[in-house]
């Protein structure tokens, strides 16, 4: 019985778990540049999901040509030196948007709804840049070693019968996460300009009066916004595989967790990542094998007890956003109301 | 310049990029591409009636228009009487399951007092009312897919006139409108442009994946046609007759044998011309209707309420304006013109496709003809889906065609040249968000703008 227990437990780490962490990992780091965008330039950033594969695209070249030069890293993934390449890409291409468009609007006060269907503009030139670049296809950049934990070792090594096992890139994505946040908070708490940007978006008109320079913090909330992109794209493509298309799918998502955490809460992007990555896994996971280990001989269930079928993991974000919407409409982590 | 003049000089641009297209490709494909310019504009003026009539950030028309072409399938389809049979008992127990689980949902949340009570109850009655539904809908959806699964395993349609699924589409749509309204109108607006998103690619997973339904992404082909078979069309003798006389010059003097396979090779051309002529009236007919009527609600005193309703929400609310309601009936309104739209276009295609359903092309691309046309304005809503769509359907021809004449001295093989023309095909999008910013930038009410008679 104890046995069973451990393999349970093992098994729902292996399929729900780990992989919840590495996706909300990935999904806070973007939620977390959709409600800097969000609380400080006020718009909803529509392009946010093409910014990233355009980051992506820019440390998939990198690594290939870190490839071709024969120079990597050993076990870890060669992408984590073309990171760099593909952050300066994406800052270049949200200043490069910045200035050309959303200035523009910004300067002369439109309405929210103006900039955000100006950032639809900006998701189609990304969408074909990206395109036309690498071409719509799945793209592999993935190398080094594929496990930590191998599935097969684990189980000759604790002589349980389920095995878990943990890929490289997820543990990456924990680590670089957790540093870029812990780097995020740093500067939002700690320093004159992280103030800035907090007084700023706290309110505008105070922050211009004790005179926040209003041009530095929007270039540095694009930095930011735009790094934290490149790299959650970039983390999420060494994890699943690259395809310009699912960067446009991953919007929701992200968008889900920002205004669930509190729109300019990035604690709440970060809690709403979380949160919408292990409802999305756990709803989706058929728990058949665990209930097999949990319940006694007689209980056993028929079906493959999925609650949803895989194919609505979308929607699931979505519920979520609903109801959070509907019951605190501020988010769980008190963000603003535009 | 007067409004009347651009739209005057606009439309006259378009049919001569149409002409072009049809002297310098071929005219089937001009009529082609004019074809899904009328569908596009027939989205597009839906659209306008939420976004330019009173400002509703809707992102999900993806949604309607799968649900108009849903609709098309429904109705069109011969019934699976085998599958109705296996399943449909249990599908409608389902149902009756689903109406009173939502009941107990109901009574809970009226009946048992605020706070723990209240919540654990709706809980329970939510779980229950799952396994309950569950218990009655895998059976039976397993047993519907199982009738024939490589050519039907779905419950079929009505077997009607496919026709008639132009306004059972704009009624399935206008239906879905409202219940997703009750949800997402009471949110901000950006937040309600989110939900809609969120909803439009919910309903296409859930079209995509519930195979009992519209056969999901193993597709719906060979839908009913409004129109003649070119195949019969090129039997039959008047058609026939037709040809000979509209081509009596070229056929003049030709010898037995050369007169006969010059005959057929005209027949066969004529035909497809001929079918999407049939079309194109259809499409047009609808179009105008649509338009006659959005202009005349334009023109009314609840098109100035409409108006009054975007420009100030809270005014509008002050002076007694139910601005929820009327949010309501522009989104039911304008969703059940692009469900129009969607079964429209599943009927010229003569397939219902879920995967072919995108973001990018069903609900930003419509957006982009709404917002280059001149939101507000009806006539520049047609004008933008007919300039939208020429160009994004002509972007990767032309792409094509700038890339040969670039690369013309490259060898065949040369493996820039190859990259370049494989990229030719992804410039559309490029060229779709460059004509939105410029369009949005420098001329920020379109290309006919809204006019506002006092």
């Amino acid at each position: 019985m104890d046995i069973d227990i451990v393999n349970a437990a093992v098994l729902l780490a292996n399929f729900v778990v780990v992989p919840a962490i590495a996706y909300g990992s990935q999904l806070a780091l973007g939620a977390l540049g959709i409600t800097l965008v969000y609380g400080i330039l006020r718009f909803a950033n529509f392009s946010h999901g093409d910014l990233m594969a355009f980051g992506t695209m820019a440390a998939i070249l990198g690594t290939w040509q870190l490839q071709a030069w024969g120079i990597g890293l050993g076990l870890l993934p060669t992408a984590l030196l073309a990171l760099p390449v593909g952050i300066a890409a994406a800052v270049a291409a949200a200043l490069a948007a910045d200035r050309t468009v959303f200035r523009f609007y910004r300067v002369r006060r439109s309405a929210p709804m103006v900039l955000s269907i100006a950032s639809v503009g900006v998701m189609f030139v990304l969408n074909g840049v990206v395109r036309v670049i690498v071409g719509p296809d799945d793209r592999s950049f993935s190398d080094g070693a594929r496990y930590l934990i191998n599935a097969r070792e684990f189980k000759s090594v604790t002589g349980l019968s389920e095995g878990l096992s943990v890929r490289t890139s997820q543990v990456l994505t924990l680590a670089l996460a957790v540093a870029a946040v812990a780097a995020l908070f740093w500067f939002l708490q700690r320093t004159r300009a992280g103030k800035a940007m907090r007084a700023y978006s706290d309110n505008e008109d105070l922050a211009l009066l004790s005179g926040v320079e209003p041009d530095r913090v929007v270039l540095l909330t694009w930095a930011i916004a735009a790094s934290l992109a490149a790299i959650a794209g970039t983390l999420y493509g060494l994890d699943k595989s690259f395809q310009p298309f699912t960067y446009l799918q991953l919007l929701l998502p992200m968008f889900a967790a920002a205004i669930v955490g509190g729109i300019g809460q990035p604690m709440g992007a970060i809690a709403g990542g979380f949160l919408v990555a292990f409802s999305e896994i756990a709803l989706t996971y058929p728990y058949k094998k665990f209930l097999r280990y949990v319940l006694p001989e007689d209980m056993q269930p028929d079906g493959l007890v999925q609650l949803l079928s895989t194919d609505y993991k979308l929607s699931v974000s979505f519920a979520i956003l609903v109801v959070v919407l509907l019951w605190r409409p501020t988010g769980l982590f008190r963000g603003r109301v535009l | 310049m007067r409004a009347n003049a651009r739209a005057v000089i606009g439309f006259s641009v378009v049919a001569a990029a149409l002409l072009a297209v049809g002297m310098g490709q071929s005219w089937s494909v001009s009529l082609a591409v004019f074809n899904l310019c009328l569908i596009s504009a027939v989205m597009a003026l839906g659209v306008n009636i939420q976004w330019g009539y009173a400002g509703l950030f809707n992102v999900g028309t993806m949604a309607f228009a799968a649900l108009g072409g849903l609709a098309a399938v429904l109705v069109s389809q011969p019934p699976v009487h085998d599958a109705m049979a296996a399943g449909g008992a249990g599908l409608l127990a389902a149902v009756a399951m689903t109406c009173l689980a939502a009941g107990s949902v109901w009574l809970a949340c009226r009946l048992l007092p605020r706070g723990r009570p209240r919540a654990l109850g709706i809980a329970a009655a939510a779980v229950a009312g799952y396994f309950a539904v569950a218990a009655f809908f895998d059976p039976a959806v397993e047993a519907i897919e199982a009738v024939d699964p490589s050519t039907s395993g779905y419950l079929g349609g009505l077997g009607l006139p496919i026709m008639l699924s132009w306004a059972a589409g704009g009624l399935l749509a206008a239906g879905a409108a409202w219940a997703i309204g009750r949800v997402a109108l009471g949110l901000r607006a950006d937040y309600f442009a989110i939900a809609t998103l969120g909803i439009s690619e919910i309903v296409i997973a859930v079209l995509k994946n519930e195979d009992w339904l519209a056969r999901g992404v193993k597709n719906v082909t060979g839908l009913d046609r409004p129109v003649p078979y070119e195949i019969d069309l090129q039997q039959a003798g008047w058609f026939l007759e037709l040809v000979r006389v509209l081509n009596s010059d070229a056929l003049a003097g030709l010898a037995e044998a050369e007169y006969a396979a010059a005959l057929r090779e005209l027949t066969v051309e004529a035909s497809g011309i001929f079918v999407k002529l049939c079309y194109a009236g259809l499409f047009l007919a609808v179009l105008l209707i649509v338009l006659a009527l959005s202009e005349r609600a334009l023109r009314s005193p609840w098109g100035r309420m409409m108006r009054a309703v975007r420009d100030n929400e809270t005014a509008a609310e002050a002076l007694g304006k139910d601005v929820y309601r009327r949010h309501m009936q522009v989104f039911v309104l304008g969703s059940a013109v692009v469900g129009v739209a969607g079964a429209m276009l599943v009927t010229l295609d003569g397939q219902f496709t879920p995967n072919s359903y995108n973001p990018l092309r069903f609900t930003f691309l419509i957006w982009v003809m709404v917002i280059v046309g001149g939101s507000g304005n009806n006539l520049g809503a047609v004008l933008g889906g007919f300039i939208v769509w020429l160009s994004w359907i002509e972007a990767e021809p032309l792409a094509l065609w700038a890339v040969d004449a670039l690369t013309a001295a490259m060898a065949e093989g040369d493996p820039i040249r190859v990259r370049l023309v494989e990229a030719a095909a992804h410039v559309r999008p490029i060229l779709m968000g460059t004509i939105l910013l410029l369009v949005m930038r420098f001329s920020p009410r379109g290309v006919i703008p809204e006019t506002v008679g006092r």
